[in-house]
């Protein structure tokens, strides 16, 4: 009995804060704040539509669609892929981080940057000289093609599963707590769009949304980062001391604290954020866009440079948020806050729109409006993106390659994508609504986990392994997948917090499971790849030697267009 | 075949993968030992990137953390450098030599 009426005090007294907070929105005082974001966003969609008019004329071939006719420019790329990195899980999720644990957001950013460098040093320009349109013509390329594309689509299409969750998520509790709309009318409205966007626009719409989103959220951030220092006089020292001096936590907001558990644990996560990025679909995929090697190489120094000078600003953003958005009672929840006594726990709408806020505290209403309707923007590029690099997947290698050997109509094959597309964006939709309450960054770290255990070993060992053969690849990469969604499953964030379970019963202790996904799946390589005796691992392992030469020369890379 | 035989025996070619590969792994390796240093800190020595800078509150944590990023983009910087003008000139050289 008083466990019911403990639990119903609870609901009651969560329920009218909901209430409160979308009230708040709806109520006079906040009008003119919905019309600016609305306009803004409205503005946003009308030119993104247009964008996506003029490229879906411009698409006809394959290459187009997929690869945008390998017509982008290096400098162009670095935007795009600046753009599709820099989603609304980092730009809220690390801001929210920081604002809630200080130091730790910036051990994340650090995390979510370092991939980079060795996409450069060991993928970019190999990729570009060996492959066309996805990464598994990678891959494949002196490997048995039915398996391993099977293989390489799995991991795109499970990496791509768990990021579109993760935006989807980020998209209607944005919208959710700005427009006053419902959460799942929001999910809708994104998937929708991003339906549109690809199937007609292809490639070439979705690299210029990525670049005009990219340099809207670099601008917007700029702004507000600059603003936040301008407030404290350019000192960042004033600006922390007086993060710490609201921050519940105090001093220990300037070090790392409890988000990184165990050392073990730590590792894992920093295994995932590193290899991760190398591979990510909707990333590889990128580097077919440009017209060869030289150009994906550039793309990714721009790219880098982008993505170090966001997470830079996002964390000053984050710790602005503290001093800026903590202490005023008009973002926060009056309920949560008289029970809490915590500004940080009381933010309006939930950690993740502590950089929202902080656009409010800035730049009044109008700024709001814009920096609501670029997160918005933000998660349509990405989610685009994904869209377009799963449905690649299913379309180029598993119709195409797989069905169709190889001998696929082209028009076939681009209507296969569609249709995937259309399959993808309606299970993002359901998935949105599926996983509402979950931590968007966390949800990107479980994507990363995969990549990282399943397609960059696959990559990597298949472009500078002689010894790499169809069956040792299979083994191996699925060997990574599994294990790797089996330790998220596994993990105290889905075991005790989406499954319920009571906390501390997780099996796995690791948050996640970089560490033993990763070597399983190397050791796994390695292992059935040298026990490997078949006549197709001898053909594996004499078609090293062409293929090496071509990584590295270029000689004989699909050209820029097939026009 | 033929063909692949001799630009593997192209002394371009070879001095071309020698020094691609030998850079790309060397700075790779450069950028594990920087990131998993920073992580190991993270794990067993919190307490040190919590040593304030001075008497301020910034602590010693975040210039190096900051500083991660930024070598980050100038390793990557390094690598773009070299390939565009010693490892594009090698192939070119290569792509000349093998025209036929």
């Amino acid at each position: 009995m008083k466990k019911v009426s403990w639990l119903s005090a609870f609901l009651l007294a969560s329920v009218p804060s909901v209430a409160l907070a979308a009230g708040a929105i709806e109520a006079g005082a906040k009008q003119a704040t919905n019309w600016s974001a609305i306009g803004m966003f409205v503005g946003f969609v009308a030119l993104t539509l247009a964008i996506t008019y003029w490229a879906a004329k411009r698409t006809a071939s394959a290459a187009d669609f997929y690869s945008a006719g390998g017509g982008i420019t290096g400098f162009q790329n670095g935007l795009a892929i600046a753009g599709d990195y820099m989603s609304a899980a980092s730009f809220l999720g690390i801001s929210g981080l920081v604002y809630t644990s200080g130091y730790d957001g910036l051990i994340y950013s650090v995390g979510w940057l370092v991939g980079w460098p060795i996409v450069t040093f060991l993928i970019a320009e190999q990729l570009r000289n060996l492959g066309k349109f996805t990464f598994a013509d990678v891959t494949s390329f002196r490997l048995g093609q039915t398996d391993i594309r099977i293989l390489a689509a799995c991991g795109s299409l499970v990496t791509v599963a768990f990021y579109l969750i993760a935006q989807m998520v980020g998209a209607g509790k944005l919208i959710q707590l700005l427009f006053g709309l419902d959460y799942w009318i929001a999910v809708v409205l994104v998937g929708g769009l991003m339906m549109i966007y690809v199937t007609f626009g292809g490639m070439k719409a979705t690299t210029w949304v990525q670049i005009i989103k990219a340099v809207l959220l670099l601008s917007g951030a700029t702004f507000m980062a600059g603003a936040v220092l301008y407030k404290f006089g350019f000192s960042p020292e004033a600006l922390f001391t007086k993060a710490t001096e609201v921050h519940p936590k105090k001093l220990a907001i300037m070090e790392p604290g409890s988000l990184i558990s165990n050392p073990l644990s730590a590792i894992s996560l920093g295994l995932a954020l590193m290899f991760g990025t190398a591979g990510l679909p909707h990333i590889l995929m990128r580097f077919f866009t440009v017209k060869d090697a030289q150009a994906a190489r550039k793309s990714v120094f721009y790219a880098t440079g982008f993505i170090g000078y966001f997470y830079i600003l996002t964390f000053i953003i984050g710790f602005g948020a503290i001093t800026l958005v903590s202490t005023d009672a008009a973002f926060l929840d009056g309920a949560i806050l008289e029970k809490t006594k915590s500004g940080i726990a009381a933010i309006k709408g939930g950690s993740n729109m502590a950089a929202i806020h902080l656009a409010n505290a800035v730049g009044g209403n109008l700024f709001l409006g814009f920096i609501s309707a670029v997160a918005f923007a933000t998660i349509l590029a990405v989610v685009s993106g994904l869209a377009l690099a799963g449905a690649s997947s299913i379309s180029h290698d598993l119709y195409g390659m797989v069905i169709k050997g190889g001998n696929a109509n082209e028009q076939d094959e681009i209507r296969v994508s569609k249709i995937a597309t259309l399959v993808l964006g309606v299970l993002a939709i359901f998935l949105g609504i599926v996983f509402e309450n979950q931590n968007v960054a966390f949800m990107v770290g479980l994507a990363f986990a995969i990549a990282a255990s399943c397609n960059f070993p696959v990559l990597v060992m298949s472009i500078f392994w002689r010894g790499l053969t169809t069956r040792g690849a299979l083994i191996g990469g699925f060997l990574g997948l599994v294990s790797a969604v089996v330790g998220v499953v596994l993990s105290p964030a889905v075991w005790e917090v989406t499954l319920g379970y009571a906390k501390g019963s997780a099996p796995i202790k690791l948050d996640n499971p970089a560490l033993f996904s990763m070597a399983l799946a190397f050791a796994g390589i390695w292992l059935f790849s040298v026990l490997d005796r078949s006549r197709r691992a001898a053909t594996d392992r004499e078609g090293f030697d062409a293929q090496y030469v071509r990584s590295q020369t270029g000689i004989g890379a699909a050209a820029a267009t097939t026009h | 075949m033929s063909n692949l035989a001799k630009i593997e025996s192209d002394p371009n070619y070879q001095e071309l993968v020698r020094r691609r590969s030998s850079l790309g792994w060397t700075l790779s390796l450069v950028m594990l030992v920087i990131y998993f240093g920073f992580i190991l800190l993270v794990a067993y020595a919190p307490k040190f990137l919590g040593t304030p800078l001075g008497s301020g509150v910034t602590t010693i944590g975040i210039p190096i953390g900051l500083s991660v990023i930024v070598l980050a983009f100038v390793l990557t910087g390094i690598y773009v450098r070299t390939a565009n003008s010693a490892y594009d000139t090698l192939i070119r050289k290569i792509l000349e030599a093998n025209r036929s």
